[in-house]
């Protein structure tokens, strides 16, 4: 559309671009760096003459070493993993069925009801911790994986059934009915017609739901006390800081293993991650 | 006798399908799931959140109802009305610049180029990567000694003295907001990215015919057709900035001296880190009346753009 010299085009759109992603990604750059920086190199204060942040010629495995022998990494990563599994799984199940009943089906207060789940949708996860750490306690399930699997749904369904409402409505009433005139039930027809269908759109849902439970901080830090059971944002804050002291390596070390797996599950669905993003923002 | 009961046992399975065949048995059946997890862990908790902030409850000690002392007593607390500051400070302010550069980033990537796939994918890194885990990066850019910011800044002359990014209230609400956009400006951008896509091109040349500059292209065109997914999107992250946790607890704690909490830290550290629950929970309670407002006025005026 925008034709006009070179630097222009440089100018206007490839610099500002290049400095975006720069930003952006630059955090990333740090973490790996650190991962791999020796101790030795790592603490040298800012001003020091020998100092070169960018690069190291000493890379050193000790940090990653440090972080599966003296603390239970490998514990938090599988916990995280079991955790975000099961929680997307009863997410999507929960999600998938509520939003087919609420964009394709005729029932009093339809309408209503779909405004109740946008608005719990909605609702932070900070607007209840303290209460909902007392019902954990009081249902025993304080300190085992039960306690996040079952509340994660909270803010898991509510965003599945809004995102899979979006497809349903997007499925012709006719596909259905054809299959409805060939003798097939109600439920048939949802399960073997509908659904599969809808098979785009619960990708793109339980992708976006297990990087959110991935994500989830504040419940897995009140409800979890033993180290053994925590999950990978909570066990790197409070194993790799002890008072004051900061163990640098290792957390950074930490920060990049953890990210790895929802890394490596956002790569290869970034078109049904974008297009579920997307999706819920045009509701 | 035998008779009967095998077709009791095949006839009875037909009316619960049956059932099903009727819509409202379906929807109810279908709803179950979702109604029952939901009003466990989100009703049932609220409810139990407002009868605890009005008790005198501690950890350890049951307490009694108390009224609305513990409301009273936040709202003469200096540093609850510093965190209420903040908090809309924090999300004021983040906002602005994540809708700016967001759209900016967007219009960015709104044209062919070489990688495109690739640079929208890697421009998503921040947005989906754990965010405490990332924050902790942010945290040790902007350490006091080992700041590489500061060693940047430093060679290229712009300061002396090393900065105490996180250590000076000012500079630590700053630092805590320059995170919060790196992190929220991937989300508008991709966002508004796919509302760009939306927008026919034909619009923007029949302006361009008409003699329209491209500022002009942009706020009488573009921006007007934009704005549903704008308001969308800035009411998700609006609502997720104001209850903001992982972010400040990780950068700062709320610190120094209580200069930068919100709601939710604050809640964090009365009802958590010392006990008081009642009142931690009457502190994130207070965020519910916000919320509320926030929420109606946005759909309200989604709803506006929508019919127009």
């Amino acid at each position: 559309m925008i034709e006009g010299a070179l630097w222009r085009k440089w100018v206007f759109y490839n610099i500002p671009l290049i400095l975006f992603v720069f930003v952006l990604l630059f955090p990333f750059y740090w973490m790996i760096i650190t991962t791999f920086r020796p101790d030795g190199e790592l603490y040298k204060p800012w001003n020091a003459v020998s100092y070169q942040p960018f690069w190291t010629n000493n890379p050193t495995l000790e940090h990653i070493k440090y972080l599966f022998e003296e603390t239970s990494f490998a514990r938090w990563m599988f916990n995280t993993m079991f955790i975000a599994l099961v929680s997307t799984i009863i997410s999507l199940f929960c999600g998938v069925l509520a939003g087919y009943a609420l964009a394709r089906l005729n029932f009093p207060w339809a309408g209503s009801l779909g405004t109740v789940i946008f608005v719990t949708y909605l609702v932070p996860q900070t607007l209840l911790f303290i209460p909902l750490a007392q019902i954990i306690r009081n249902f025993e399930l304080g300190d085992t994986p039960w306690s996040l699997i079952l509340t994660y749904p909270t803010f898991l369904i509510p965003f599945c059934t809004w995102l899979m409402m979006g497809y349903f409505k997007a499925i012709p009433k006719e596909l259905e009915e054809c299959a409805r005139i060939d003798g097939a039930s109600r439920w048939k027809a949802m399960v073997y017609i509908v659904i599969p269908v809808a098979v785009p759109g619960i990708l793109s849902s339980g992708i976006i739901a297990f990087t959110l439970s991935w994500n989830e901080f504040i419940y897995a830090l009140v409800f979890l006390s033993s180290p053994d059971q925590k999950t990978v944002p909570v066990g790197v804050t409070s194993e790799l800081i002890r008072g004051d002291v900061f163990f640098w390596g290792p957390l950074m070390a930490g920060a990049l293993l953890g990210s790895i797996p929802v890394a490596i599950v956002y790569s290869f669905f970034v078109e049904h991650y974008v297009s579920g993003l997307t999706g819920s923002v045009k509701g | 006798m035998a008779v009967t009961a095998v077709a009791g046992a095949e006839a009875r399975p037909i009316p619960r399908l049956r059932r099903l065949e009727d819509e409202r048995w379906l929807a109810l059946a279908l709803l179950l799931p979702t109604a029952i997890l939901l009003g466990l862990f989100i009703a049932y908790p609220f409810f139990e959140g407002v009868l605890l902030s009005l008790t005198s409850q501690r950890v350890g000690v049951d307490g009694e109802f108390v009224g609305l002392k513990n409301f009273v007593k936040i709202w003469n607390d200096s540093i609850f009305r510093t965190t209420v500051w903040n908090t809309f400070w924090y999300t004021g302010v983040t906002t602005v610049f994540k809708l700016a550069l967001g759209l900016w980033l967007a219009m960015l990537l709104n044209r062919h180029f070489k990688g495109k796939a690739l640079v929208r994918a890697f421009i998503l890194l921040p947005f989906i990567i754990p965010t405490v885990l990332s924050t902790f990066a942010w945290k040790w850019m902007f350490d006091p000694t080992f700041s590489v910011i500061n060693w940047t800044l430093y060679q290229l002359g712009f300061i002396t003295q090393r900065i105490n990014w996180l250590g000076d209230p000012d500079l630590a609400m700053t630092s805590i907001i320059v995170v919060n956009v790196w992190r929220g400006v991937p989300f508008f951008a991709i966002s508004l990215l796919a509302g760009l896509q939306t927008i026919s091109p034909e619009l923007n040349e029949a302006a361009a015919i008409d003699g329209a500059r491209p500022w002009n292209r942009f706020w009488y065109v573009t921006w007007p057709l934009l704005l549903p997914v704008t308001m969308v999107v800035m009411l998700f992250s609006v609502i997720q900035t104001f209850a903001d946790f992982q972010l400040v607890y990780v950068m700062t704690g709320g610190g120094p001296a209580n200069a930068t909490h919100l709601f939710a830290t604050y809640a964090y550290q009365l009802g958590i880190g010392t006990g008081l629950l009642s009142e931690g929970a009457a502190i994130s309670l207070a965020m519910f009346p916000f919320l509320f407002v926030i929420v109606v006025v946005q759909l309200l005026y989604i709803r506006r753009v929508e019919t127009r």
